[in-house]
């Protein structure tokens, strides 16, 4: 503990290892190594940003929010791998807030293309952008991308670090370096001399790393298989520490309350009742809400419930639900922000087809992680410590620097396990708002731990979103699908906030998961229409494709049955036309479920299908009928993201993915009165549990050509496929969601 | 109002309100953050803990009404010494992003106690009241069941 605890407040000091002269502009700044943020001590070496090696052992640095998806362990294989460590004799650190741990693969997500179909030049270019990620600072966790960016970076900081330390062997014992082999964390000369990493780390500090090659696939020990979780034994003991696990000498425990009519400000309090209530120390005023720092989270909690606060109006959105998706229809009507697909031509019906028109209407949703929000702040006058569970440390960073009035350097993130992340972790308002409390309390440690009704009501809402459909088919294939989309914009808002970047160009994320979806479509055109309604809306595991995914799957299952024909063997040809991944991953799900596409009386089943990340993902979900109450009694998940690292963890993605979409589609929706959120606890806003999960297969492909992500491509099929079975079982189609109010579910 | 609590074999004292619940007496006051805190309402089962062996939702139960012994996950096991329920969700690779498994692993142990070899309608009806949003589900039941084959041999 002492040591983790060292290192960690050592790795927040600037290391002195940077290249040196030079200018930092322009290309020679995106290609030079960003500084490597680790700072050695006494008896301590870093070999690069990833590694450190000391007296006791290796310490490698996984700087992805370990938000469940497995990431850690993963991420720690890859340098393992190459390094010759094994994964239960190291530590596995999530490291400071640093360049350095940037993200490469956002930048290649956010090219205008559909990802499935790029060429190897395209591909190639994606990549060579993705060290924009490190000017823009990017060092964050989402989009599914860290596989992808982890994967080159990671071995070769493996191979790279192994290398040196052979050749410091090589330089002590007067050998070749390529007669020395490496293993466990030693390495072995030719007459079975061994020596530790331990003992070569401070002569390998000072050696020039030589060029490595990567080991092929085939030489492989621990990736593509399935590898313990560096996690999971503290998980079980209760011994890992999640932000609100975080305990400092001389904390305290604060708990807030903001206004409920979201982006309104506070007009008055009265906290006299507060004030004297068992263990209140302080009432923090944050303009637009109000902390009380007590003794005990649940007597601040208390002490806040007897404030008596007028809250100014939220007057920039319509106070009710209906009113909000009005408005959001109005979107329809301006110029689209994006036409990301226009093939062929939608303006006239074929000859010979029949159309076909529908609407749909997906609601808000909160992401309602079991955690709920709270950061813990430290603030000594001229330093800022924040410990929480966050997917974005740099802009965590600045935005609590600005917050207390320091210069970025001047703040120490410490990023903890995650109680669930789901895309509410890349926000920073939970840190900021510590931030305010803990300046009210100079010298004193502070934590600040949301109800969980404020934290379901301040949420960044996955956004309610519309869609307007117009196909067409014609000789049992779909010949038309004019798509219209229409919601507010997770991405504008999200860079508006964290980087106070402008809204510019089509937004690709708006229409992600319906134009790329692979389906052969000759004429097919989807449009995106943004609404600015502000109510604050964010990341929600797989984003524009969780509304997405479901609009363009139900309509091909519309499509199908206005055909008359099976609803897999429809979308398997539309798949194999376009891309033969696609196909494959329909034709497993088809063999695992033992589809026959024949009708069972009380059984229903229906497909999904969706490409996202990266990663193609179809799923069939089974429904049975019990005396009048609708089970989900199956599910079979078929997926292909090219390479599986950890097939143990691709697996849980997949159905925990799945079981995210499920629950969403069955109980999941924020609405609104007089402006404020009704839902606030887990009895409005409830998911699937034991009694009400499928039984459940999932199968990994590994056919495609580029790696794609794992922890959110299980997300957008799962509503599809069970309101399609929902249909195939009673014949009332799904056209918004959540499926309680339109059918009796076991719950 | 100084009580005396009884928490995985030691004595706690502690000087609180009598109106607050186990959950908030057990993380910020003796320091054991295993149990989570999750809705407050009882809807998730992130609190469970067992007193005098049987789960309750700590965050339901105040100070004032605790009239057994408490046992929490730091009192089942330990990393060096894992009871055997924490090996079977080891051995299944169980926890996604953790935070719920607590009160899972200790409503299964509550479960395993009176009912030593579950069938699944017995895990739905014991285990619905915990709530996972990764959705472990099909891993916990496959732990539940390789428990409950461990303590029996």
């Amino acid at each position: 503990m002492s040591r983790i605890g060292k290192i960690a407040r050592r790795t927040f000091l600037i290391g002195s290892v940077a290249i040196v002269g030079g200018v930092a502009f322009g290309g020679y700044y995106i290609s030079r190594p960003a500084p490597n943020p680790l700072k050695p001590g006494a008896g301590e070496t870093t070999l690069n940003p990833f590694v450190l090696i000391d007296q006791t052992g290796v310490t490698l640095f996984a700087p992805r929010a370990e938000m469940g998806q497995g990431v850690r362990t993963t991420w720690a294989a890859l340098i393992a791998e190459e390094l010759d460590v094994e994964l239960d004799q190291i530590t596995v650190l999530h490291g400071p807030a640093a360049q350095a741990y940037y993200n490469s693969a956002f930048i290649a997500d956010a090219l205008p293309n559909r990802r499935y179909n790029i060429s190897d030049f395209q591909h190639g270019l994606g990549e060579m952008l993705g060290v924009v990620g490190k000017v823009l600072n990017l060092h964050a966790t989402g989009g599914s991308t860290s596989m992808v960016d982890g994967f080159e970076r990671m071995r070769k900081a493996g191979a790279t670090a192994r290398e040196t330390l052979k050749q410091a062997a090589a330089d002590r014992l007067g050998v070749k370096r390529n007669t020395l082999k490496t293993q466990a964390g030693h390495v072995i000369a030719p007459d079975g001399t061994t020596l530790s990493y331990s003992e070569l780390a401070a002569d390998a500090a000072q050696i020039s790393p030589p060029n490595v090659e990567l080991r092929a696939a085939s030489e492989w020990r621990l990736l593509g298989k399935s590898q313990p979780r560096v996690d999971m034994v503290g998980k079980v003991t209760g011994t890992a520490q999640f932000g609100i696990d975080v305990r400092l000498p001389n904390m305290r425990f604060a708990s807030l309350r903001m206004n409920p009519k979201l982006g309104g400000a506070m007009i008055s309090y009265d906290a006299s009742a507060a004030h004297i209530m068992p263990g209140v120390e302080k009432i923090v005023d944050l303009g637009n809400g109000v902390a009380v720092v007590a003794t005990n989270t649940w007597l601040a909690m208390q002490a806040l419930e007897a404030i008596e606060i007028e809250w100014q109006d939220a007057a920039l959105y319509p106070p009710e639900t209906d009113a909000i998706f009005a408005k959001i229809a109005e979107a329809f009507s301006d110029e689209p922000n994006s036409t990301m697909r226009d093939d062929g031509d939608v303006g006239s019906l074929p000859t010979g087809a029949t159309e076909l028109r529908a609407e749909y209407q997906l609601p808000y949703l909160a992401h309602a992680t079991m955690e709920p929000m709270n950061a813990t702040a430290h603030f000594t006058g001229d330093a800022l410590q924040i410990w929480c569970g966050n997917q974005a440390p740099t802009f965590t960073q600045s935005h609590c620097a600005t917050t207390a009035g320091l210069e970025p350097e001047a703040v120490e993130i410490h990023t903890t396990y995650m109680g669930g992340a789901f895309g509410r972790r890349g926000e920073v308002d939970f840190s900021v708002l510590a931030t305010k409390v803990a300046v009210a309390m100079q010298g004193t440690p502070v934590q600040v731990t949301w109800s969980r009704e404020e934290d379901m009501r301040h949420d960044f809402y996955r956004p309610g979103a519309m869609a307007r459909f117009h196909g067409a088919i014609k000789d049992g294939k779909p010949v038309m699908i004019d798509a219209q989309i229409a919601a507010a914009s997770p991405a504008q808002q999200v860079m508006a906030r964290l980087a106070d970047m402008p809204p510019a160009g089509p937004d690709k994320v708006h229409v992600e998961g319906a134009f790329n979806a692979p389906y052969a479509v000759p004429n097919f055109r989807v449009r995106g229409h943004i609404s600015d309604i502000p109510i604050p809306v964010g990341f929600w595991r797989s984003v524009g494709n969780s509304f997405n995914g479901f609009f363009i799957d139900s309509f091909m299952d519309e499509m199908a049955h206005a055909a008359g024909r099976d609803p897999l063997e429809f979308r398997l040809e539309a798949a194999r036309a376009e891309w033969e991944p696609g196909a494959k991953v329909l034709e497993t799900v088809r063999e695992m479920s033992g589809w026959t596409g024949k009708k069972t009386p009380g059984i229903g089943r229906g497909v999904g299908f969706a490409y996202s990340f990266g990663t193609p993902v179809a799923q069939v979900i089974e429904v049975v009928d019990e005396d009048g109450l609708i089970r989900i009694n199956r599910a079979w998940i078929a997926c292909d993201m090219g390479l599986a690292l950890d097939p143990g963890t691709v697996k849980a993605q997949m159905f925990g993915g799945m079981v995210y979409g499920l629950s969403a589609a069955c109980f999941g929706e924020i609405t609104f009165a007089e402006g404020e959120v009704e839902q606030g606890n887990f009895p409005d806003y409830d998911a699937l549990r034991m009694h009400t999960m499928p039984k459940t297969e999932v199968a990994i492909l590994e056919t495609q050509k580029h790696m794609g992500g794992a922890g959110e491509p299980g997300t957008p099929p799962a509503a599809p496929a069970l309101a399609n079975a929902l249909f195939d079982l009673t014949g009332k189609r799904a056209r918004r969601l959540p499926l309680m109010h339109d059918f009796d579910l076991f719950a | 109002m100084p009580t005396t609590l009884t928490i995985n074999g030691a004595q706690h004292h502690v000087e609180l309100p009598n109106d607050v619940p186990l959950l908030w007496v057990l993380r910020d006051e003796v320091g054991l953050t295993g149990t989570k805190f999750g809705c407050g309402v009882a809807a998730c089962g992130a609190c469970t803990v067992h007193i005098d062996g049987v789960a309750v939702r700590s965050c339901q139960v105040t100070l004032a009404d605790v009239d057994g012994a408490i046992t929490t996950i730091e009192g089942v096991g330990t990393p060096d010494a894992l009871a055997a329920i924490q090996q079977a969700w080891v051995d299944h690779q169980v926890a996604q992003c953790g935070y719920c498994q607590s009160g899972q692993i200790m409503q299964a142990a509550s479960l395993l106690a009176e009912n030593p070899s579950p069938t699944d309608a017995d895990i739905d009806d014991a285990m619905q009241g915990n709530l996972c949003r990764c959705g472990t589900y099909p891993r916990i039941r496959a732990a539940i069941h390789q428990a409950a084959k461990t303590t029996e041999g």
